[in-house]
């Protein structure tokens, strides 16, 4: 860990938009190394030593991935990312199942991925149930219950939140699941490596796990399928047959190798890491505090990841802010829809006000953030906060005790 | 492993060329993700953009032409999926990434050369007004065989069907030119001609009807969810802008034919009397079967492949060669030598010499045990 503290060069700006993707740890580019370059060989290959080898990387991948999450290595399909595995979860078991369900349970604040996969199942005659989740990010487990029907396939419900970092209470999903007799589908891309996972205790069928956000390369991915009792899907990609035909084509050897790495590590390290991200995230909060007022947490500061935070500055704009703290590396959401002005749904579905929405940055700690990166991120956004909270009048009509809501705004 | 290894098995997957590497390890070291609005994040979309003008300017295409997936397969249902065809006309030697998804496609014969049939193809098309999609592969992965796609394409424009073809095995390889080509859509992958395993591109030429089933952040303008593979696009853009050289090894094609041929006069060279990449040799062994062909070249260093790798590793007889009417027997006679970017003069010549001596071996075997009968 110590050889490898300072990952980024001195003229770049310090990353905070480890949601977003990750830096990939010296260790694991070294493991995938080889792969590149003398054991180049076809996985699938079976003629020659070249093809043998490649294998033997694959596989030994598939077992460390598996590990982390208390699978079987069978249980284990390398994919070209989360988003491809959570397609496949969601419209492989719901094509498959058609016959016999055909309802599917999942929350407002999934993933993109997840959302337009369920709503492109609903143009093809699926219903789906979009839970809507407490003031602190997280479901409402009789809410859940008593969503679940004879019908529903699968309940999809991610075990941590790109954008506020909360930990949905996933035995307790897992457990309401199996008695209901429906699959349970987490997207795990953000909590792989985080948290501990266990597929069994959690009662899980279904997970999606991404190379990028563990400190492992972009372009893989994986899903675990549950083998006992069996969860049959309907292949996104065919061709080939590989992966069990459960997804077609070549497999990237260096990318699995990769992902397999950094899951090694991150069951290694997980509790000291999360020891140490934990101060930075109170050495941050403390330090904002202390300069600070009128900041508010989005989602549940207990029941999350403590690599992340979500902080409104009140009355600041984010973009505005964002543009100001030029050395800092953050984002306004998440990196999919952070091109589009948009307010947060995520932020939108805790009830957070459009206004609120609008001043909310992510910022995100791992692996390589220093304590000195924190005090530094901590002065820059209390320098901008403030330079820009003396530049607006809603402020300045705050600090004089005015009502900013009762305020009528006339049109010009 | 031996010391010395000759690797003729480029059609299953070719080792990385430098740039590539190069181009790869840099993207690697560096963090972002390309819809990060930062400057981490805006620099990792510049590695992605200037990687699309170049697989782009390899095959002939618009940046904005290109959108880049997870491989050859994943282009090629796209295709197949994507294009809102009822009906598919797909050729008998097609890729299983095609034959797969598309299993109520209608098969378009080839010829004992395995070139398709235009006259059938074109009572084919003439057959049906439903909207119809053409899947002709550019080259075969098992023999090499070159198809007349700029007939295929002037045939479907007559009744305006949509052109796929997959060009996994040619990109890189042979020039390979949407535009030129006319077709609509091509499937391509990286790890072919010397890029990353774990990338590809589908190409739909300009506003040919497109319905992505990839869904999530609207990545690649909407066509291809999923946070884009950085470093594999950087290197796919490398091997890309390094491809566009040319490959040359058809003399080494021609070369190792000749000096089997000499060798054993009843060789057969499947796909011989027709236009083939220059790389790939689809050879058969009278009376020896590919998987001791291919075990015993292992043995001498030298890797071959006894068809496709795919399939998961399962050994089963080439429906390729079966469409080409090639006999069962014949067929399991069949191995695949493939060339590529790094291969020298002594990788052919180590392939002959270790094909001669099991020629031979096995040869003299049968002497003495006829010898023996008698």
């Amino acid at each position: 860990m110590n050889a490898i503290k300072q990952i980024r060069r001195n003229d770049q700006p310090i990353y905070l938009d480890y949601q977003a993707t990750t830096p990939m740890d010296p260790r694991v580019l070294e493991a995938m190394m080889p792969y590149f370059t003398y054991k180049f060989g076809n996985p699938h290959s079976r003629s020659h030593s070249y093809g043998w080898e490649a294998e033997e990387g694959v596989e030994k991948a598939r077992g460390q991935v598996a590990k982390l999450i208390g699978a079987d290595d069978k249980e284990v399909i390398f994919t070209s990312g989360a988003t491809e595995s959570n397609n496949l979860a969601i419209r492989g078991v719901a094509e498959f199942y058609k016959d016999r369900k055909n309802h599917i349970v999942t929350t407002v604040t999934e993933h993109k991925c997840v959302l337009d996969t369920c709503r492109h199942l609903e143009q093809n005659g699926f219903e789906v149930t979009y839970l809507p989740v407490q003031k602190n990010g997280l479901i409402d487990l009789d809410q859940l219950r008593a969503a679940i029907t004879d019908k529903t396939v699968v309940v999809s419900i991610m075990a941590v939140n790109n954008e506020i970092g909360v930990i949905q209470p996933l035995e307790e999903i897992g457990k309401i699941c199996r008695e209901k007799k429906t699959f349970f589908h987490t997207d795990a891309a953000q909590a792989a490596g985080k948290i501990p996972l266990d597929v069994e205790a959690m009662n899980i069928d279904l997970m999606s796990i991404s190379g990028h956000k563990i400190y492992g390369p972009k372009g893989i991915g994986a899903l675990y399928v549950r083998r006992k009792p069996r969860v049959r899907l309907v292949p996104l990609i065919v061709g080939g047959g590989q992966e069990r035909g459960f997804r077609s084509g070549t497999l990237p050897t260096p990318l699995c190798v990769g992902l397999g790495e950094a899951a090694e590590i991150c069951l290694n390290e997980m509790g000291d890491e999360a020891t140490r991200l934990k101060k930075l995230q109170e050495r941050m909060l403390k330090g904002l505090n202390a300069k600070l007022t009128d900041l508010v947490i989005n989602g549940d500061l207990e029941h999350r990841i403590p690599g992340n935070l979500n902080i409104s500055f009140a009355y600041v704009e984010g973009e505005s802010l964002m543009m100001g703290i030029k050395n800092l590396s953050v984002s306004s959401g998440s990196a999919c829809t952070s091109a589009s002005l948009e307010p947060s749904y995520v932020l939108r579905a805790l009830g957070v006000e459009e206004e609120m929405a609008h001043t909310s940055l992510r910022i995100g700690l791992g692996r390589f953030t220093t304590e000195h990166e924190v005090d530094t991120a901590v002065d820059e956004l209390t320098r901008h906060v403030t330079k820009l909270r003396e530049m607006s009048p809603l402020w300045e009509m705050a600090q004089e005790g005015i009502d900013i809501k009762s305020i009528e705004w006339a049109a010009h | 492993m031996s010391a010395v290894s000759t690797y003729l098995d480029h059609n299953a997957t070719s080792p990385l060329r430098p740039a590539a590497f190069d181009a790869m390890v840099e993207a690697l070291k560096a963090t972002g993700n390309p819809s990060s609005v930062h400057r981490a994040g805006r620099a990792a979309r510049a590695r992605v953009d200037a990687a699309r003008r170049q697989v782009a300017a390899l095959v002939g295409a618009m940046p904005s032409e290109i959108v880049f997936t997870s491989g050859g397969t994943e282009a090629n249902n796209l295709a197949i999926t994507g294009t809102g065809c009822m009906r598919v006309l797909a050729s008998a030697v097609e890729h299983d990434s095609v034959v797969k998804a598309a299993p109520d496609a209608e098969i378009i014969p080839v010829d004992g050369e395995g070139v398709i049939d235009l006259a059938a193809l074109e009572r084919m098309l003439a057959s049906s007004k439903a909207p119809t999609l053409v899947s002709v592969m550019f080259a075969n992965n098992e023999t090499g065989v070159l198809q007349p796609i700029a007939d295929v394409v002037r045939l479907a424009r007559v009744t305006g069907a949509l052109v796929h073809c997959d060009a996994v095995q040619g990109t890189g390889k042979a020039p390979v030119d949407l535009h030129g080509l006319g077709v609509d859509y091509l499937g391509i992958s990286a790890h072919k001609f010397g890029g990353p395993t774990g990338v590809g591109a589908f190409v739909v030429r300009g506003n040919a009807p497109f319905v992505t089933d990839r869904r999530g952040g609207g990545q690649e303008s909407n066509r291809r969810a999923g946070t884009e593979n950085v470093a594999g696009i950087a290197g796919f853009g490398a091997a890309a802008e390094a491809a566009r050289a040319g490959l040359d090894v058809d003399h080494f094609r021609e070369r190792l034919e000749a000096a089997l041929l000499a060798i054993a006069p009843d060789v057969r060279v499947f796909g011989a009397g027709t236009k083939r990449l220059g790389n790939t040799s689809c050879i058969s062994m009278p009376d020896v079967k590919a998987e001791t062909q291919v075990m015993a070249l292992d043995l001498a260093g030298v890797c071959v492949s006894a068809g496709a790798a795919c399939s998961s590793g399962k050994v089963t007889r080439s429906a390729v060669l079966a469409a080409m009417g090639v006999s069962p027997a014949v067929a399991d006679t069949a191995v695949r030598i493939s060339c590529g970017w790094n291969t020298e003069s002594e990788d052919i010549d180590r392939l002959i010499g270790a094909w001669r001596d099991l020629y031979i071996r096995v040869h003299s075997s049968d002497i003495k045990s006829q010898a023996r009968a008698a």
